[in-house]
C-alpha cells in the first residue's frame, strides 16, 4: 500500500464572479523512501496539492471532490484540531525561501524544542538533545554553538538545513518540499538535494517534490507529475517521463529547458496551449541607427575594477570596516559580442553590472566606453551620452517597473529624460516599441499589474530599446519566470543581439542558459574573476577548479528527451 | 554601539538648542508680560523699567542665551506671574501630569495591544468588526469633545464620578500622589481615558495592520505547517513580530501623552504642568513657557533613543556582533 494516495483532487477557490478550479481531478501516490517530482509551471496548481495535503489552504479554497489518504487512513476533510496532530507530526513542509521561513526573533534552539515538544512532549533536556542530534545529521558543523544562534547569522544554505531539521523533528511520514532549492545557489541547491535523498532513504520518508525546475527533477526524483493548468497531464518513473515524454505539454516543456550540452540557434517555443507573441525585431532593425560592430574593436574596457561596502559603522575611521564586493576585476567586451558573467550570490557580479552602469560610483579602477573614459561620474556631459547608449533589464519584472505609472509613460520616459524627441513624436515612437515586442500599443494605457511576469519582461526591454542604445545590460533577466517564458525572453534577446547589432553584459547563475546565450564568459567568484573563456571552451575544458565545480554540480539533464530541438550540435 | 548612542546624543542636543532656539523667537509674538505685570497706574519709566530688568529689551537670541546659561546650572529662572523660581513650580505640578499620563498610557498600550492582536485574530468575527467601527470614533473625535461626553453622562446625568481636579491627595516626601484616596482614584478615571482614548485606538489599528502582515509571513505558515498550536503561533511567534514595527510609534505616542495633556487638564482642570502652561501663555510668563517646552523637547528625544535601543534588545538582526557567517 502506498504511503499517500491522492485520489482525483478537485481544489476550487470560489470568487465573487467565477469558480477557479486549481487542481482538476489530480491523482498520484508516494512510495516509502521515494521522492515524487511534481513539476508544471506557475499557476499549474502543483502548491496546492501541497497545501491540499497539510489542510493549509488558503481560503475560501477548498477541496470539492477527491480524497487524500495517509497510510490508508483518509485525512482530507477531518477536522481542524486532528489535521493539527498530523501536520508536523506525520506530514511537514519545507517552503522555497529559506531566508523566510524561520522566525528571525528566535534562535534555532527556541524553533526546534518548541515544535519537538509540540508533538513528543518530554522534557526540555531530551528536546534538546533531539534538537542538537537533528542539527548535526542535517550537516551544519559545530551544533552546540549554532543551535543557539538566530537564523540571520545563517547563510542561506544552512538555513535550508535548519528548515530541514524542523521538518524532520518528529519523525514524519511525508515531507512535502515546496521548491526547497529555487531560492539557492546551484551549488548549495545540489547539498541541499543530496541531503533530501539520503533522508529519504535513512528514514523511509515520501518526498513530494514540487519544483518548475527540470533540472531538479531530472537529478533527483524517482517518479514525476507533470501538471498543467490544474490537470496532471503525464505521470511515471523520471527516466520514462523525461526520456520519452508521451504528451505534447511534456514534449514541449521539455525543449524548452536550456541544455549544458547543447548549444542551440534559437530555442524551442511551447506550443502547448498558447501561441508565441509576435516580436517584430526586423521592423525595429529598420529605423535602428546603423552600427559598425568591429569584432576587433573593444566596446568597453574594464580595468582593476574595485567596490569596497562599509560593512559595519564606526564613529572613528578605523572603527569602520569594509567588504570589498568586487576586487581588482579587469576585462573587455568586444563590440557586438554577448559578454556572459556567472557566479554564485555574493560573487559580484551585480556589483559590477551596477558600476558599468554608472548606478554605484566606483571605488578604484576605469570603465572605457568605446575609447571614452566613463567611471567619472562627475563628467555630465560624457555622462550623458553614455547613458543614452546603455541600458540595462533587472532580474526582477515585478519591482523594476514602478506600479503607480503607466507602461506608455514608463517607456516614454527615458526618451523624455534624454530629450530625444518632442510631443506627438514620443507617443508614436511609445506605441511602436510596444507593438515591437508584441504587446500591441493599446498596451500603453494599462498599468504594470495589469500584465503577466513575461509581459513585463517585454515592457522592460520596450524601455531599454527606448533610447536606440547600444549596449544592454541584462541582470538575470530570466531567473524569476517560467521555463517557457523564459525562451520567449531569450529568443528576444538574441534576435536583439542579431538584428540591431546590440553589444549585451549577460548576468545569471544559471550556466546551461548562459551556455545558450553568450559568446564568451567571466567567471566570478568573491569579488574576483577566476576565469575568462569562450563559452564552448568554459563548458569543454574549464581551466579553473573553482569552473570545473561549478560545472560538475550544474544539473546535467542528459536523460532528458531532445525532440523538436532541432539539434545543432558543436 | 556605543558611538551609536554617543552620534544619538550628540544629534539630541542639537534638537534641544533648535528647539529652544524656535521657542524663543516666538515669544515675542505670544505678548508682552509687563502689560499684565503692572497695573492700571503704571508710568512709561515703570514700563521700561522693568522691561531692563528682567532682560526683555535684548534681542532674543540672547535672551536664549541667558535662559540656556541659567538653564546649565540648573536655574530656570524666577515666574513673572507667581514670583517663585519655575523649578519650584514644576516639580509641584509635575506629580499630577505625571500620574495621569502613566494611567492612561497603561491603559492605551494594554488595552490597545490586546483590542489590536484579538481584531487581528478574529478578522472575520462580528465583535472585531463592531470594535473596529467604534475605534473609528476614539480616532476622530476630539479629545476635548470626548472629555465633555464622558463629563455630561458620568458626572452631570449619572454623578458618578467628578467632573474636576484631582480629589484629595496624599504627600509622600515631594510627591503628591492621587493614588491612596478613593476620591483621588475616582477623579483619575475619567481624564485618563480622556487622555488615552486615542492612544488606545491607534495602537490598536496598529497592532492590528501589523499582526495581519505577519500572520501572511512565511514563517507563520511553517510554523503553522509544523502542527504548533494557534496559541503558540499568535503569541509567541507573531506577536513579537508584530511589536518591532508598533514600538516606534507607541514611544512616540507616549511622549505626546504627555505633551498634549494640556487639552485634557484643561477640560478637567487637573492640577498639572499643562494646565500650568496655558495660564502661563494667557500671562506671557516666559521663564515657565521656556521651561516646559525644554522639559517636553528633553523628554520626546529621550523617549526616541530609548525606543531605539528597544529595537536593539529586541530584534537580534539588528545587533552589531551579529554578522552572517
Amino acid at each position: 500500500m502506498s504511503l499517500l494516495t491522492i485520489q482525483d483532487l478537485t481544489v476550487e477557490f470560489p470568487t465573487r464572479r467565477q469558480l477557479f478550479t486549481a487542481v482538476d481531478h489530480a491523482s498520484l501516490s508516494v512510495e516509502p523512501g521515494e521522492i515524487h517530482g511534481l513539476v508544471g509551471e506557475s499557476g499549474a496548481g502543483k502548491s496546492t496539492i501541497g497545501a491540499a495535503v497539510m489542510g493549509l489552504l488558503e481560503r475560501p479554497g477548498r477541496i470539492a471532490s477527491g480524497q487524500i489518504k495517509l497510510g490508508g487512513d483518509q485525512i482530507s476533510g477531518i477536522d481542524a484540531e486532528a489535521m493539527r496532530e498530523l501536520r508536523g507530526k506525520k506530514i511537514s513542509m519545507i517552503f522555497q525561501d529559506p531566508l523566510t521561513s524561520l522566525n528571525p526573533l528566535f534562535t534555532v534552539r527556541e524553533q526546534l524544542v518548541e515544535t519537538i515538544q509540540t508533538h513528543l512532549g518530554g522534557s526540555e533536556a531530551e528536546a534538546n538533545k533531539r534538537a542538537r542530534d537533528l542539527i548535526d545529521r542535517v550537516g551544519i558543523p559545530d551544533p552546540d554553538t549554532r543551535l543557539d544562534q538566530y537564523p540571520h547569522q545563517f547563510s542561506g544554505g544552512m538555513r535550508q538545513r535548519v528548515v530541514i531539521a524542523l521538518a524532520l523533528c518528529t519523525e514524519p511520514d511525508v515531507i512535502i518540499a515546496d521548491e526547497p532549492t529555487t531560492a539557492l545557489d546551484v551549488s548549495v541547491q545540489a547539498q541541499i538535494l543530496d541531503l533530501i535523498k539520503e533522508l529519504a532513504q535513512e528514514r523511509q520518508v515520501g518526498v513530494i517534490l514540487i519544483t518548475h525546475d527540470m533540472g531538479v527533477i531530472a537529478d533527483t526524483t524517482d517518479r514525476v507529475t507533470v501538471m498543467y493548468a490544474g490537470k496532471v497531464v503525464e505521470s511515471g518513473t523520471t527516466a520514462q517521463v523525461m526520456g520519452q515524454p508521451q504528451h505534447e505539454y511534456t514534449r514541449s516543456l521539455i525543449a524548452a529547458v536550456p541544455r549544458p550540452t547543447l548549444k542551440l540557434h534559437r530555442f524551442p517555443q511551447i506550443s502547448y496551449g498558447g501561441r508565441e507573441t509576435r516580436f517584430a525585431v526586423e521592423d525595429m532593425a529598420r529605423h535602428w541607427p546603423k552600427v559598425n560592430n568591429d569584432a576587433s574593436k573593444q566596446l568597453f574596457e574594464i580595468r582593476n575594477l574595485t567596490k569596497k561596502f562599509l560593512q559595519k559603522r564606526g564613529l572613528l575611521p578605523w572603527d569602520r570596516t569594509y567588504f570589498t564586493a568586487v576586487d581588482d576585476v579587469s576585462f573587455d567586451i568586444r563590440a557586438g559580442e554577448v559578454f556572459g558573467v556567472v557566479g554564485e550570490s555574493g560573487s559580484g557580479k551585480s556589483t559590477v553590472a551596477r558600476m558599468i552602469a554608472g548606478l554605484y560610483p566606483v571605488d578604484g579602477g576605469s570603465i572605457t566606453f568605446d575609447g571614452q573614459l566613463v567611471s567619472d561620474l562627475g563628467n555630465r556631459a560624457v555622462q550623458d551620452e553614455y547613458r543614452k547608449n546603455i541600458q540595462m533589464i533587472f532580474q526582477d519584472p515585478y519591482s523594476s517597473l514602478n506600479p503607480r505609472m503607466r507602461v506608455d509613460e514608463i517607456v516614454a520616459e527615458p526618451i523624455r529624460h534624454h530629450r530625444l524627441m518632442a510631443g506627438s513624436d514620443i507617443r508614436r515612437r511609445v506605441d511602436e516599441l510596444l507593438d515591437q515586442v508584441g504587446l500591441g500599443s493599446g498596451a500603453g494605457l494599462k498599468y504594470p499589474h495589469e500584465f503577466s511576469g513575461g509581459q513585463r519582461q517585454r515592457i522592460s526591454i520596450a524601455r531599454a530599446l527606448a533610447t536606440q542604445p547600444r549596449f544592454l545590460i541584462c541582470d538575470e533577466p530570466t531567473s524569476a519566470l517560467d521555463v517557457s517564458i523564459q525562451a520567449q525572453i531569450l529568443n528576444i534577446l538574441k534576435d536583439l543581439q542579431e538584428h540591431l547589432g546590440l553589444t549585451m553584459l549577460f548576468i545569471s547563475h544559471d550556466l546551461p542558459v548562459v551556455r545558450q546565450m553568450c559568446d564568451r564568459v567571466a567567471v566570478m567568484k568573491q569579488g574576483q574573476i577566476v576565469e575568462t573563456q569562450d563559452t564552448s571552451d568554459l563548458f569543454l575544458r574549464p581551466k579553473t577548479e573553482y569552473a570545473q565545480e561549478l560545472l560538475r554540480l550544474m544539473p546535467k539533464l542528459d536523460d532528458l528527451s531532445t525532440d523538436g530541438l532541432g539539434v545543432e550540435e558543436e | 554601539m556605543f558611538a551609536y548612542i554617543v552620534r544619538r546624543m550628540f544629534q539630541s542636543v542639537i534638537v534641544l538648542l533648535v528647539v529652544g532656539l524656535v521657542a524663543f523667537s516666538m515669544f515675542r509674538f505670544v505678548g508682552d508680560p509687563i502689560d499684565n505685570m503692572l497695573g492700571q497706574e503704571r508710568t512709561q519709566a515703570d514700563i521700561d523699567r522693568l522691561r531692563t530688568e528682567l532682560g526683555l529689551d535684548q534681542p532674543f537670541v540672547l535672551q536664549y542665551a541667558k535662559f540656556l546659561k541659567g538653564a546649565a546650572q540648573g536655574n530656570f529662572g524666577v515666574s513673572y506671574r507667581q514670583g517663585r523660581p519655575v523649578s519650584t513650580i514644576l516639580l509641584e505640578r509635575a506629580p499630577a501630569t505625571l500620574e495621569l499620563a502613566f494611567v492612561s498610557g497603561f491603559l492605551a498600550i494594554t488595552m490597545g495591544i490586546a483590542l489590536g492582536v484579538f481584531t487581528a485574530i478574529r478578522r472575520q468575527g462580528m465583535a472585531a468588526n463592531v470594535i473596529m467601527t467604534v475605534s473609528l470614533i476614539g480616532v476622530s473625535l476630539p479629545t476635548f469633545l470626548i472629555g465633555i461626553l464622558l463629563i455630561y453622562i458620568f458626572s452631570v446625568e449619572l454623578d458618578l464620578l467628578p467632573s474636576f481636579g484631582r480629589g484629595e491627595t496624599v504627600m509622600i516626601g515631594k510627591w503628591s500622589t492621587g493614588f491612596l484616596t478613593t476620591s483621588g482614584l475616582k477623579a483619575l478615571i475619567l481624564p485618563a481615558i480622556t487622555l488615552g482614548l486615542y492612544q488606545m485606538t491607534l495602537i490598536m489599528r496598529l497592532v492590528r495592520s501589523e499582526m495581519l502582515e505577519v500572520l501572511r509571513a512565511d514563517y507563520v505558515r511553517f510554523a503553522r505547517a509544523r502542527g504548533l498550536s494557534d496559541r503558540v503561533i499568535n503569541f509567541r511567534h507573531a506577536l513579537k513580530n508584530t511589536l518591532v514595527p508598533v514600538i516606534t510609534i507607541t514611544g512616540l505616542q507616549l511622549g505626546s501623552i504627555i505633551a498634549f495633556a494640556i487639552i485634557t487638564e484643561t477640560v478637567f482642570q487637573w492640577p498639572g504642568v499643562g494646565l500650568l502652561f496655558i495660564n502661563a501663555i494667557q500671562f506671557v510668563d516666559i521663564p515657565v513657557m521656556a521651561a516646559y517646552l525644554m522639559l517636553i523637547s528633553v523628554m520626546f528625544v529621550t523617549i526616541n533613543l530609548v525606543v531605539d535601543l528597544l529595537y536593539y534588545a529586541i530584534d537580534p538582526r539588528l545587533r552589531v556582533d551579529a554578522r552572517a557567517t
